[in-house]
């Protein structure tokens, strides 16, 4: 294996990173190792006056440390000393005698970053693929190989905490003002630049790291005053997690320390914390999602894919125009069509204002427009003679679901694929209007459409092979997680979530708060309470999905609470109608509406021990996806998990329904839904396959 | 749409895409097959001075496809389809689309030039107090934005004015061109209603308010001879017969048309429209005949056909003002016009108004400058193929004493 490609002219010393047979560059052991031998040649090499760092990958410089390789640690102190040998590695980097110039295009991303920040000098090229970031505490990690030092310490307390505690992307320009980036020019003019650089900074013509830094910021920075910058970082930290993540806290810590007591005593504890994370379930968990994530972005039949230019979308409501924005985003042309053209501009309107938002960051106004100018509005269907695949998202009822696939039909070219983003109805069933049920299948979205990153593609035993492939190749084009899922009654996602709510209305029947419930499992781990989420899908809208799915839980004897007519009457339907289980009228929905109470028929009030409600819930859920397996919905229990944490918010940090089960062992959580079940019934049933995995001491991963 | 109603918040590019896009719509086109986007553009906006290559851009067109602005006047879209048709003919194009822009509601205002001089000259300032420099020799009157007028440069006379003036030289009442103009309105009114104008209109959608827009909201329903003969004239005080009422309103609007050879609309699977079969423009005098164009155009368009005004079918006439239009019909129907300026014997037509622009014109329809040449063109192919006509005959006046005729011929099945 090569990693570098070194070639010296006129004392410049130009190191290629490029890892062999690999897409991009990486930060792995032998990496390591082999950039500490090439120091040592290019410290004693006296033709070599200055180093320049650039990457041969296509828009990457270094994307991060090799994360596959964390899964072989064994002990924390093995972990340490791994870490100390890299920090050693990148201290001799940023006390080399020559200048090293890092000349970065492209995603600098995790240790990338941290060897940039080891350097003298950082050039990066202003490309939208160029961007830096230190992404660790999403896998809840901490930067191991010095970014907690050297980060704030390049762009200030303030930048470097928030950039380490969300993981976000700076891009080139905004890098450069902050002071993380040096310099800046033109991709083409990346070596010629960084070599020029590199020798100015010989002969002290360019002078590196100079940063201008406002009197507020050297206060907060450098004065006791930061202590408020601490604590105003634990805060926002505590209100995002809730305590469930242990990686925040820890980088907080980390900086404080090395900033209070100096790089040596910070990168110490830098290396310490690293290693206690790294064995943390929650490290484990979000690393597990990292690659079952990455897997839902690839697509298995990539080769019978056949290519899709225009989209065709019915519907221009919520869903429908973010099925079109998503679409007109990644290139596709769209056809918009609503019933009538009022409705459809409409909709245009909506992805308009929605697109706009990313205008001056990262868009123009003429990139803007271009995006735009491919929603086209549909008067009829005339113009979908030359859509590829249309996506419906009309009413949700079997008539107009057939009767406009049956209109489509009529105009669309022969291999023409037709998606339904249904959620509730069989795909089967809106399929039997077609002439070609082999090009029929699901595309079932989450709403809002442009930030939920969940697609389950739902086939039916008709559906063709190339139709899938082809509608996998859509979804990720449009940016999407895409799992793929059997036709039956809510599919994946939907069919988790039902058993779950349900526990909650039973819970608020049982005289359980509606606060007290949401409190518990956002506690939990969840973004949003059941309760609170019902309120934003609306209470129709849920109850229609819950009444769809009901056959299948009574056939296990289960049955599901009806939000009756009773409720929907009273004009109970979540934040739409001003009502649901909050109020919203006025207020923030913020208060419980005690309407519901009445309505659902509630026993008088109590409370109820939060690891109740807990339990209760998320092994509901938990179960639900073990039967969704056994049944064939879903193929294996990555793309449980995937669907699970992307498409309805289970914590992350518990790594989707499988892998908590891992954690926590089939047979333990057997024995809990046992309990359940005796105490109260049949919806605690654990499945036959969570039975047999308890028995036969079998792990889902 | 009218200046500054509809429109008011778009720029040319805005409008210009908006066709661009329904022409590949529409048609199915894959737009990299396209060898040239020519489009006709009168008052630029200086940000988008090549506007038909910025909007092509906006509008998704691959940035292969080579795109420039012709600027003749009124007419400056027939020159654009024009310049398509010689391509065509000349191999050096198989697929071309050709239009117009225009949108009024977004007219540059202007600094003088002493001021725009000293905005040169400040950006080689130093220091703040050589600002003083910028004020000196200027009144503040001279800061004044300036608009430009709707005026011909070389007489610097309004074209309302020169229209007046026309009128009365063919001896045109103010009675026949508020009649005229109440004629236009009418029959936009009817086309409109009977949807006959709904296949050569692309209903749009934008910011901010993305209201549908599906027609043209010119043309007044509800006019009367007695409102008409209301209104004061507008460029020629106290005397004159040309007032608002008979006159083109502003507007913003853009057109486009497809332009193929025949092999290749053949071969692509399109059934074609029309041939276009022959084109000439002309000049005159800017001073007396400064619309007068059409009058001298067609004459000579019909010779070069080898037809007589008789053999067509169709007539699309670019009414900028009643006045204008009467007049131009009166020199056709005039012998001693066809012995003086033609050197006839005998008069170019009797006109059959049956045949005279019955879906309405400029007048009612709208005029904005750059796009109303495709319009017309657009209108007199649907129009052979609706009233079952062989040959069409398109004319137009413009600015700088400018004219234009082009023939079409129904495409046979």
């Amino acid at each position: 294996m090569t990693y570098f490609d070194v070639y010296t002219k006129n004392g410049v010393a130009t190191v290629w990173l490029d890892s062999e047979g690999e897409r991009v560059n990486t930060l792995s052991q032998p990496v390591l190792k082999a950039f500490g031998s090439l120091l040592d040649t290019l410290a004693s090499d006296t033709a070599v006056e200055a180093v320049v760092l650039i990457s041969r990958k296509k828009d990457s410089f270094i994307v991060g440390a090799d994360i596959k390789e964390f899964a072989a640690f064994e002990t924390r102190e093995e972990v340490v000393k791994l870490i100390g040998e890299g920090h050693t590695l990148f201290n001799r980097v940023e006390s080399f005698p020559k200048p090293i110039l890092a000349a970065v295009h492209g995603a600098c991303v995790g240790g990338g970053l941290e060897l940039a920040l080891a350097c003298h000098y950082i050039l990066a090229t202003e490309h939208k693929r160029t961007l830096f970031a230190l992404p660790e505490v999403n896998l809840g990690l901490l930067p191991g190989l010095g970014g907690t030092q050297r980060l704030p310490r390049a762009v200030g307390l303030q930048n470097g905490l928030e950039l380490m505690l969300t993981g976000k992307n700076v891009y080139a320009k905004p890098a450069r003002t902050m002071g993380l980036v040096d310099a800046t020019i033109y991709p083409q003019g990346l070596l010629d630049a960084a070599k020029r650089a590199a020798l100015g900074l010989v002969d002290g013509s360019v002078a590196s790291k100079v940063r201008k830094t406002t009197l507020l910021e050297t206060v907060l920075t450098k004065t006791p005053l930061n202590a408020v910058v601490y604590s105003k970082a634990t805060e926002t930290v505590q209100k995002r997690t809730r305590g469930n993540y242990p990686a925040p806290p820890k980088i907080i810590e980390t900086v404080r320390v090395g900033m209070e007591r100096g790089v040596a005593a910070g990168l110490e504890l830098e290396a310490r914390n690293f290693a206690e994370l790294v064995f943390t379930p929650e490290s484990k968990a979000l690393r597990h999602l990292f690659f079952a994530k990455n897997a839902a972005e690839k697509n298995p039949l990539k080769q019978e894919a056949r290519k899709v230019g225009t989209v065709g979308v019915l519907g221009a409501g919520l869903m429908g125009a973010g099925i079109a924005q998503m679409s007109a985003q990644s290139g596709f042309g769209v056809l918009l069509k609503d019933r009538t053209l009022e409705l459809t501009a409409k909709g245009k309107g909506s992805i308009y204002e929605d697109v706009s938002k990313r205008v001056g960051r990262g868009m123009t106004s003429f990139e803007r427009d271009v995006v735009l100018g491919r929603v086209v509005l549909a008067a009829d269907y005339t113009t979908f003679r030359g859509a590829d695949l249309t996506i419906e998202a009309v009413l949700e009822t079997l008539d107009a679901k057939q009767s406009v696939l049956r209109e489509v039909e009529a105009v669309a070219p022969a291999d023409h694929i037709f998606a339904s983003n249904t959620s509730s109805l069989p795909i089967g069933d809106i399929a039997a209007a077609s002439r070609r049920p082999e090009t029929v299948l699901g595309m079932h979205y989450f709403s809002p459409v442009p930030k939920m990153p969940l697609l389950e593609i739902i086939t039916t035993d008709q559906t063709a092979d190339w139709v899938l492939a082809t509608a996998i190749d859509v979804g990720l084009k449009q940016g999407k997680t895409v799992i793929v899922v059997g036709d039956k009654p809510g599919f994946y996602a939907n069919r988790i979530l039902a058993p779950y709510v349900n526990e909650a209305l039973v819970l608020l029947q049982e005289g359980a708060g509606v606060d007290e419930v949401d409190a518990a499992m956002r506690d939990f781990g969840f973004p949003v309470g059941p309760l609170k989420l019902i309120d934003e899908v609306g209470l129709d809208v849920g109850a229609h999905v819950m009444q769809v799915m009901a056959p299948l839980f009574n056939e296990r004897g289960i049955s599901l609470v009806t939000l009756g007519d009773n409720v929907l009457n009273a004009g109970l339907k979540g934040r739409k109608s001003g009502r649901g289980f909050y109020r919203y009228e006025g207020g923030k929905g913020k208060e419980a509406n005690p309407e519901i109470y009445t309505l659902l028929g509630t026993r008088e009030r109590r409370t109820v021990p939060k690891s109740e409600i807990q339990e209760r819930l998320s092994l509901a859920m938990v179960n639900e996806a073990v039967y969704t397996l056994q049944e064939g919905v879903i193929k294996a229990p990555g793309d449980g998990d995937v669907g699970a944490v992307f498409g309805i918010g289970f914590p992350p940090f518990l790594g989707g329904p499988f892998f908590y089960l891992n954690v926590q062992g089939a047979n333990h959580v057997l024995a809990r839904l046992e309990r359940l079940e005796a105490q109260h019934g049949a919806r605690f049933t654990p499945a036959a396959l969570l039975r047999q995995y308890a028995e036969a001491d079998r792990t889902f991963y | 749409m009218r200046a500054g109603t509809m429109y008011f918040d778009q720029i040319a590019y805005d409008l210009a895409r908006e066709v661009l896009k329904g022409v590949l719509v529409r048609n199915a086109l894959e737009p990299a097959g396209i060898d040239a986007v020519i489009m006709g553009a009168v008052v630029q906006n200086p940000a988008t001075s090549n506007v038909a290559r910025d909007a092509a851009l906006g509008a998704g067109f691959p940035n292969t496809v080579p795109a420039y602005t012709v600027t003749m006047a009124c007419i400056s879209s027939n020159r654009a389809i024009a310049d398509a048709v010689t391509m065509l003919k000349t191999g050096q194009a198989e697929v071309v689309v050709a239009g117009g822009v225009e949108v009024l509601s977004d007219v540059p205002i202007g600094f003088k030039k002493e001021v725009r001089q000293k905005f040169f000259e400040a950006r080689k300032y130093k220091n703040p107090l050589e600002y003083r420099k910028f004020v000196q020799g200027l009144a503040a009157a001279d800061m004044l934005p300036q608009a430009p007028a709707i005026a011909e440069f070389s007489t610097g006379e309004t074209m309302g004015k020169s229209a007046d003036k026309l009128a009365a030289a063919f001896g045109v009442s103010r009675e026949e061109q508020d009649a005229y103009a109440l004629r236009s309105h009418r029959l936009a009114a009817e086309a409109t209603r009977e949807g006959r104008l709904e296949p050569e209109l692309v209903p749009t959608a934008l910011p901010p308010k993305f209201e549908a827009l599906t027609q043209d909201n010119t043309f007044r329903e509800d006019s009367s001879l007695e409102a008409l003969a209301k209104l004061e004239p507008v460029f020629v005080k106290p005397f004159g017969t040309v007032t608002a009422g008979n006159a083109s309103p502003l507007t913003d609007g853009a057109s486009a048309t497809l332009l193929m050879t025949e092999d290749k609309a053949l071969a692509l699977g399109y059934m074609p429209k029309a041939y276009l079969r022959n084109f000439v423009f002309v000049a005159q005098d800017p001073g007396d005949e400064l619309l007068l164009g059409p009058a001298y155009a067609t004459p000579k368009l019909l010779d070069r056909a080898g037809l007589s005004f008789a053999d067509l079918d169709v007539i699309e006439i670019h009414e900028a003002f009643a006045g204008q239009v009467l007049a131009v019909l009166k020199a056709w129907e005039s012998d001693a016009f066809a012995r003086d300026k033609l050197g006839r014997e005998r008069r170019v037509a009797d006109v059959d108004m049956d045949k005279v622009n019955v879906w309405g014109g400029s007048l009612s329809l709208g005029h904005p400058f750059g796009a109303t040449g495709a319009r017309l063109v657009t209108t007199a192919a649907h129009r052979l193929q609706a009233e079952d006509g062989r040959y069409a005959l398109v004319t137009a006046c413009a600015a700088g004493g400018l004219g234009h005729a082009m023939l079409l011929e129904r495409y046979e099945t």
